[in-house]
């Protein structure tokens, strides 16, 4: 039974492979690629349901118990976001096979988005953290191709940066790992906690925890942002999509599960350190966003505000921050894939990037229009949409903690937000329309239906917050008491 | 201007047999000595890219007419296949089993299911090493 558990790594590494040998065949890879990633999402619901019923299950793979071999846990938190990375991804795929382009299809596109939607799924589920790190690298290597693919020079010169930095940021994980297998001699993460909790954690080892801060910041765009925006805006669309809704999530998964369940011990350097960072990164997102000339800046720079945002919910830690944080995950994720999708659009429709070029479009694509006024509304966390939740429980734990200088820059960034999306919404949407009817490109029909899907589900998780409710609670609890997670996996048996 | 390179041709000739012998050595020695597939892989890999350094593209291709993409695309679908395989016996996931089997000839075998998964991530390192050089040599 738990063997399913596995699925959601090894069925799109599977099919991806498959689709290699069908390189020619198009039409064959688009509908084998979508059913693999509705058939993912469904089996991540099934676990979810399963996991709220059973507590935490796991999978030894091929019999080894932990701590000694490598495992896969499933609890809500992971499952939660293996969930929602999954129907994103199914959605970006119908959003690329409208737009992606014959060349981009035959080059072994959808394989390599298969390579990067298990390399995340397996980041989220595994138990092990030297297995976290090859499934980072599964992810990072599938990204690297889906940066450079199409072959522009300009994302070429992106690419570039964005390897070396991801390199660097990968061997310093490594000598993290190194550091860590040193003084707790173990690499389960359920097991480093619990040694970790019987040593106490003293200096050396929070020195540890410091190294591996870095190393997800750099992936997380925590602070450590500076090759964000160039390389986020090079690819195409459906890509940038992607990267935006979930790339930058796996590191903030991976900072929230080093430090609720690992390194909980010492908030006083630990959680402070987080909360500076996540602070600083609001403001320079902010500043970046105010800055910016045209959209793809403007874009991508709100995906740095939003983690500094979700961190802010992990730097206070109170049980309220913890849930209002994996609410805001979850909306980043569709929120973000959405922006991204529609800032794309906008350029395939005007041929523009500069905000003040554009004008009028939605007089002559109104739903586009009111759809962007729509994920604008989500993020800035304005009711009813999926904003509002995870911003209103941070505050309310920023409170609680008594963090008020976190409380006033996060919910200032959202102000900033508001004003830097607002400034697209009237200059490029409102006005005198720049589009004859002669020159009107149509939006495709793949192109618009996954904008509607990802309105239905924002609108649905803001609507419908109560219904999720249950889950994110189970998510909350695990992360808040380390020890049902320990307890899951060490001493469940088999 | 084509250069004289009978020597390397005739040395080429022998070795690469040396090469690729020690590579399916080293692939079945594995498991439990150093070897394996990884690196029985590299060694099988860099024979055949030795071919065709010594000789040019098209003949070898000609003798060997496999797209070396694929080649690595069924070395992992081999290696998953068997991890997977394991779900069919209801046993974890990459569960290996293995027995001893009295075969003709041979006698007394020590056989595992590791030798598909290796075998798999062999011809993946072959596919590979080989597509990574072919695709440097390109030249336009």
């Amino acid at each position: 039974m738990s063997n399913i558990i596995v699925l959601p790594l090894i069925i799109p590494i599977i099919t991806a492979v498959i689709l290699v040998f069908l390189r020619e065949h198009i039409m064959l890879q688009r509908v084998i690629s979508f059913l693999t990633m509705v058939f993912i999402s469904i089996i991540s619901f099934v676990l979810l349901e399963v996991v709220q019923t059973e507590g935490i299950i796991k999978i030894d793979f091929s019999g080894w118990l932990p701590p000694f071999g490598i495992l896969f846990v499933a609890d809500s938190f992971s499952l939660l976001l293996v969930l929602t990375a999954s129907i994103v991804t199914a959605i970006c795929l119908l959003y690329a096979f409208s737009t992606i382009g014959e060349h981009h299809e035959k080059m072994f596109f959808y394989p390599f988005v298969l390579f990067l939607i298990a390399g995340v799924n397996g980041s989220f589920l595994t138990g092990d953290i030297f297995n976290l790190f090859v499934c980072f690298e599964v992810m990072l290597l599938a990204s690297y191709v889906l940066v450079a693919l199409g072959g522009e020079k300009v994302q070429l010169r992106e690419s570039l940066k964005y390897v070396v930095i991801n390199v660097v940021a990968s061997w310093m994980f490594l000598v993290a790992l190194a550091y860590l297998y040193g003084t707790v001699k173990t690499l389960n993460m359920a097991h480093i906690a619990e040694r970790v909790a019987e040593v106490g954690q003293d200096p050396m080892l929070t020195t540890v925890a410091i190294l591996f801060l870095v190393v997800f910041s750099l992936k997380a765009g925590l602070l450590l942002f500076f090759w964000l925006p160039g390389s986020y805006s090079v690819p195409p669309t459906a890509v940038q999509a992607l990267f935006a809704a979930l790339l930058t999530k796996v590191g903030i998964y991976a900072l929230f599960r080093t430090f609720t369940l690992m390194f909980p011990l010492n908030p006083e350097v630990t959680h402070t350190l987080i909360g500076i960072m996540a602070g600083v990164t609001l403001i320079a997102g902010c500043m970046g966003a105010l800055s910016g000339r045209d959209i793809y800046t403007i874009a991508t720079y709100n995906v740095i505000i939003g983690v500094g945002f979700i961190l802010i919910g992990l730097a206070v830690g109170t049980e309220e921050a913890i849930s209002g944080a994996i609410y805001y995950l979850i909306h980043d994720i569709i929120a973000k894939a959405l922006l991204f999708l529609i800032v794309g659009m906008m350029v395939y429709l005007t041929g523009e990037t500069v905000v003040k070029k554009m004008s009028g479009l939605i007089r002559n694509y109104p739903l586009f229009g009111w759809i962007y006024f729509l994920v604008m509304l989500a993020l800035t966390g304005i009711p009813p949409f999926s904003g509002f939740v995870g911003k209103v429980l941070i505050g309310i734990g920023a409170i609680e903690g008594e963090n008020f200088i976190l409380l006033g820059i996060g919910f200032a960034s959202s102000i900033i937000v508001l004003y830097s999306l607002l400034r697209i919404f009237l200059a490029s949407f409102f006005g005198e329309t720049i589009i004859s009817l002669e020159d009107e490109k149509k939006i495709p029909k793949g192109a618009l239906s996954s904008f509607v899907l990802l309105a239905i589900i924002i609108v649905f998780i803001g609507v419908g917050a109560e219904s999720m409710s249950g889950y994110i609670d189970n998510a909350t609890r695990t992360l808040m008491n380390p020890s049902i997670y320990i307890e899951a996996i060490l001493k469940g048996g088999q | 201007m084509k250069i004289n390179d009978v020597i390397l041709k005739t040395v080429v000739k022998g070795v690469v047999f040396i090469i690729l012998t020690l590579g399916v050595y080293l692939f079945f020695s594995g498991h439990n000595a150093p070897g394996g597939g990884f690196i029985g892989g590299l060694v099988l890999g860099s024979g055949i890219v030795l071919l065709y350094l010594t000789y040019d593209i098209e003949t070898i291709h000609r003798k060997m007419p496999f797209d070396f993409k694929k080649v690595a695309a069924f070395g992992v679908l081999l290696a998953t296949g068997t991890a997977i395989g394991s779900l069919y016996f209801e046993a974890p996931f990459l569960t290996q089993t293995d027995g001893y089997f009295t075969l003709p000839i041979l006698g007394e075998k020590h056989l595992s299911t590791v030798t598909i998964f290796e075998a798999g991530v062999a011809l993946t390192v072959v596919g590979t090493l080989v597509t990574i050089i072919l695709s440097i040599s390109e030249d336009e």
